[in-house]
């Protein structure tokens, strides 16, 4: 995050030194293919800093898929995936799956857990923990087991670990999908504070009304492919695309 | 978690520590014997009079007779003490073992089901009562596993002419007291030396239908096993012992020792 | 007779440690990594869990017998050798239960770790940690399966009155005398010991699972 970041106070900060940004984030004509079979293809964006993106699509568009190719947690299998600071695989970034991985350990553990991967000093682990416990609001249930808390709980939890990983980017694959009403009005509450604190949101979502809600930008995936990649307003407005106008009246298109 | 995962480290170093803990590192020998010899409690009689006249602790591992002696061959034990002359003669002209000494006997009785089907309490010879059980096809429990008691069965079969097979003969490849508590089931007769039967508990149906026979006589030898084939070998502290049993002391010792009022080991340095 | 106690725990429950210490990495390699041969070895350990006693036992006889490789080590007929012979039964059920489970666990985890940041290497801990109450199921088994038999530690460890004489030994020794009624107090003394270390294990596993999810 940039010096100018809004929201955060400098007794918060772990390493002395700001990393060097590593948006926008650049896809040159990429694909991913799994035993012949293309999953993805011929995918080139940018993805800026600061921004809120939705990716979306229809169910099997390639959405999660897309996702997990960004963060890095699958490589391309052809074209390039390219961070501004040049690295494969960027550190500070942090994805929130759609089902919460929570560890099997109290609530104040899961937090503590990627710090102690950083090797980060127990003291400083400490604080840094509490602060967030604090931040969502998590402090009455530190010591519970997490493993036992309700679904929008644990989702909160995940994204509590996801800020405190201080990430540039956070990727989020359909992180209310599961939730009732009201645990996805507090997740939207947390993504907008995310950004608001510069962190680039990249989410996907098959909730129209979510993606009207918190997008300032959108891409359009179908069958793998990119079909349309502009600002939210214009794509809700009136999408390039067939196939992105049948997916905004609701029509099956496969 | 850290917490725990003190708790767990100060138990594995405390089970590390526990299983480092010597037992007992002093001098020892080792004596591979026969079932019959612990399985009567002899060893239980005479070993606390050794261990507390010399001070050297006797560990005695009780295997078959053919065991014991592969167990020497190996020189994985100082000692052997087992009852099968012809095979332990054959152990000490290989040049396993150094000589075998005469220490004592006991006699093998034949027990069987109290009505005796086969009529061996009128048997005249120990061969006769063989032959009737072989006749009558009553069943018969043999050992089966290369023991002492097991080769002095199979010489009285060969005396009595017999083959021993077909359905009533059961080999049940097992110790003694397997072998017992298998006949007490069948019921069957069967071959056992005198001790094993009088400390033997699960008597069932079996009584003595035959004894006396000087053939049943059961000779028991103790050879050191030779250091010219196995360096390690205890052979001081095993001469010692060796030395102990055929003296005075140690015939007396197996002399006192009764079941149930009753002598079970006659002492024989002189070797009738 | 508390000496006999004493010496079976011993014998077994370092051999649960020892095969604890190797096989939960071992199992945990076979769990996460892949390499040439590695079906080969899933198999091998699989297979190796139902190794007869008898033959465990036999193996370490002839490697510490005076005429085998280690027989300088002096180690035969010594409560060592019996807890050698425990471990190689053990080993097997411990690697091959610590595969399975971490293997589940990698499966629902590794996303999640690696985008904390976590190398394959520096989730093996992890998963171990997070397997806890699965593992020690196994590993009850593996205690299980040691304390219980009796031909391996015949064998290598020769029954020796105060020496290497442990709870089977002595039932086996007290059934051959026909004194099947000791041998019965014996059996339930043993039953006692592994009912109360499994309802124990039980114990911990529900409350771990109560207060960790």
């Amino acid at each position: 995050m940039g010096a100018g970041t809004p929201g955060l106070k400098p007794d918060r900060m772990i390493t002395a030194a700001e990393p060097a940004s590593i948006l926008p984030l650049r896809l040159e004509d990429v694909g991913y293919a799994v035993g012949g079979k293309s999953l993805l293809s011929g995918i080139s964006l940018r993805i800026e800093a600061g921004r809120r993106l939705m990716v979306m699509g229809a169910n099997g568009a390639g959405k999660s898929l897309f996702l997990r190719l960004c963060h890095g947690l699958i490589d391309p299998t052809q074209g390039r995936r390219i961070w501004a600071n040049g690295e494969t695989r960027a550190e500070t970034q942090a994805m929130v799956f759609q089902r919460p991985v929570l560890l099997r350990r109290s609530v104040a553990g899961n937090l503590e857990y990627p710090l102690a991967l950083k090797g980060v000093s127990r003291a400083a682990r400490r604080n840094a923990v509490s602060d967030t416990l604090e931040r969502f609001g998590l402090g009455h249930m530190a010591d519970r087991p997490a493993r036992l808390l309700s679904g929008g709980e644990q989702q909160r939890l995940a994204l509590a670990r996801a800020w405190l990983m201080r990430p540039q980017v956070l990727f989020l694959d359909e992180p209310s999908s599961s939730l009732d009403p009201s645990a996805t009005r507090a997740i939207e509450t947390m993504i907008r504070h995310f950004s608001e604190d510069g962190i680039t949101i990249v989410m996907s979502t098959h909730d129209l009304g979510q993606a009207r809600r918190l997008g300032e930008d959108v891409v359009f995936l179908h069958r793998g492919g990119l079909m349309e990649h502009q600002r939210a307003v214009d794509f809700f407005a009136g999408p390039r695309t067939r196939e992105a106008r049948a997916f905004l009246a609701g029509d099956l298109l496969w | 978690m850290n917490h725990n995962r003190r708790i767990i480290l100060a138990g594995v170093s405390a089970m590390a520590l526990f299983a480092a803990m010597p037992v007992a590192a002093q001098d020892f020998i080792i004596v591979a014997s026969t079932t019959s010899t612990e399985n009567s409690g002899l060893f239980g009689h005479i070993l606390p009079i050794f261990e507390a006249e010399t001070g050297i602790e006797v560990r005695v591992v009780s295997q078959g007779t053919g065991q014991a002696l592969e167990t020497g061959r190996r020189g994985d034990a100082d000692v052997v003490f087992v009852h099968a002359r012809a095979l332990e003669e054959e152990f000490v002209a290989e040049g396993y073992g150094v000589q075998r000494f005469d220490v004592m006997y006991n006699d093998f009785v034949l027990v069987g089901p109290g009505e005796d089907p086969a009529g061996l309490r009128n048997a005249a010879d120990a061969v006769a009562a063989m032959t009737a059980i072989a006749t009558t096809e009553a069943a018969f429990a043999s050992r089966g596993d290369d023991s002492g008691t097991h080769v002095a069965e199979m010489a009285l079969w060969a005396n009595a002419g017999v083959d021993p097979s077909g359905s009533w003969y059961l080999s049940t490849g097992s110790g003694m007291g397997a072998t017992l508590n298998t006949a007490v089931q069948v019921p069957a007769y069967v071959l056992t030396d005198r001790g094993t039967w009088l400390s033997f508990v699960n008597r069932g149906p079996l009584e003595i239908v035959f004894e006396g026979d000087p053939v049943l006589f059961n000779p028991y030898g103790i050879i050191l096993v030779n250091p010219e084939r196995h360096p390690h070998i205890k052979a001081e502290q095993g001469q010692v012992f060796i030395d102990w049993i055929v003296s005075e002391a140690g015939q007396a010792a197996i002399a006192s020792f009764t079941v149930d009022g009753e002598q079970l080991f006659f002492p024989n340095v002189s070797g009738q | 007779m508390m000496q006999i106690i004493g010496l079976s725990l011993r014998v077994t429950l370092t051999a649960v440690v020892i095969a604890c210490v190797i096989g939960l990495p071992l199992g945990a390699v076979l769990a996460l990594a892949r390499f040439p041969g590695r079906g080969a070895v899933v198999v091998l350990s699989n297979a190796l869990m139902g190794l007869p006693p008898v033959v465990a036992g036999l193996v370490v006889y002839l490697m510490l017998s005076r005429s085998g490789p280690l027989g300088s080590l002096s180690l035969l007929f010594t409560p060592g050798a019996m807890i050698i012979a425990q471990t190689l039964l053990i080993l097997p059920i411990v690697i091959s239960l610590t595969r399975s489970v971490l293997e589940d666990l990698w499966a629902e985890y590794h996303e999640q770790l690696r985008s904390l940041g976590a190398s394959r290497l520096r989730a093996v801990p992890t998963l171990l940690w997070d397997g806890r109450v699965s593992l020690l199921t196994g590993v009850l088994a593996g205690f299980g399966r040691a304390s219980a038999e009796v031909g391996a530690v015949l064998v290598v460890g020769g029954n020796i009155a105060d020496h290497t004489r442990t709870m089977t030994t002595a039932i086996t020794l007290e059934t051959n005398r026909g004194n099947l009624g000791l041998a019965v107090a014996l059996g339930i003394v043993l039953l006692t010991l592994t009912l109360m270390l499994n309802a124990a294990a039980w114990g911990a596993g529900q409350w771990a699972r109560g207060r960790l999810g």
